[in-house]
């Protein structure tokens, strides 16, 4: 059981996070612009998160925080 | 469920410049944590230089000077000779550090000044535009080198952590990287080792980070991290170029 949460308004979509999991759940959010006019990151299904912290750890922005 | 990452306490809540995915975030975290974690952020100065990080105050949160181009070396000797028990380090760039402030980065390990330095080798001049620096690969394009850097006419791209280790004064050399979580995370234990090193009194330590820029290199920022991987560490080979004595 583990949890991602981001603060989307920070996030430049540069998509390094998505390269980084290890599950591959992190898509750029498609449906959504942010205050800086990115697509934001999102994780499509939790369930399958597993609380690595790699996003986080690889993240430029620090727009990411890991519960676990 | 228990929070396992948060944002350190070692940098502000304002916003960077920085391009999508520009390495210096990670390196500014990487910092901040190590700070946070040592317990010295109330008695740390940081010496921010000319080039993409000089607003590199605003992000940390923790005292900081800005020193003229390639003069942050010169700065925090001053800061810690009047300040010995702070912690002192500077952050500097390729441009900074390697081109313009090599006189003073090289007399401060010499002199084996007690402070720290963070050194970011992107293999180009980012603030500036994207022109060729002493760190620019062979063949690699830039608004100064359009067909490729021609060694015959620039030389060969200056390797610093080896120039460095070769150095007297200096107590601790490392090179790493920061383009996958695995090297993140060394770039962390190397960064902490080289503020042990200052705090335990051995003299000048200094960490090169390779870091992307996908903006100048023309890349997306996950092909900048492929780009690092296969043609910048080829080149500057990753490890522990000295190491005056354990500090435990």
């Amino acid at each position: 059981m583990a949890k991602v949460t981001f603060n989307e308004d920070l996030c430049k979509g540069c998509e390094l996070c998505s390269t980084a999991c290890p599950v591959s759940i992190i898509k750029m959010d498609k449906t959504k612009i942010n205050a800086k006019g990115y697509h934001p990151a999102a994780v499509e299904d939790m369930a399958k998160c597993l609380g690595c912290a790699n996003c986080a750890m690889i993240c430029p922005d620090v727009v990411i925080t890991v519960e676990r | 469920m228990a929070i396992v990452f948060e944002k350190t306490k070692g940098l502000s809540n304002v916003e960077t410049h920085y391009c999508p995915g520009c390495t210096h975030g990670i390196i500014h975290r990487l910092v901040a944590e190590v700070l946070e974690e040592m317990d010295v952020l109330p008695k740390a100065i940081g010496v921010s230089p000319v080039g993409c990080s000089v607003l590199a105050f605003k992000y940390f949160n923790i005292d900081f000077q800005e020193a003229t181009h390639g003069r942050a070396p010169a700065v925090a000797t001053g800061i810690k000779r009047v300040h010995p028990d702070k912690v002192v380090f500077t952050y500097q760039g390729d441009g900074d550090l390697a081109s313009i402030g090599t006189a003073e980065i090289v007399h401060a390990a010499h002199r084996s000044e007690n402070i720290t330095t963070i050194f970011v080798n992107n293999a180009i001049y980012g603030m500036t535009g994207g022109q060729m620096a002493p760190t620019t690969l062979p063949g690699q394009k830039s608004t100064t080198s359009p067909l490729g850097r021609d060694p015959k006419h620039a030389g060969m791209p200056l390797k610093i952590s080896e120039m460095f280790a070769t150095i007297p004064g200096t107590a601790y050399v490392e090179r790493v990287s920061v383009h996958d979580p695995v090297s993140i995370r060394n770039a962390k234990k190397a960064i902490r080792k080289a503020f042990e090193y200052q705090v335990a009194g051995k003299g000048f330590a200094m960490v090169e980070v390779l870091s992307t820029c996908p903006t100048n290199w023309g890349l997306s920022p996950v092909d900048s991290l492929t780009w690092l991987k296969d043609n910048m560490i080829p080149y500057y080979p990753l490890g522990n170029y000295k190491t005056l004595e354990e500090v435990k």
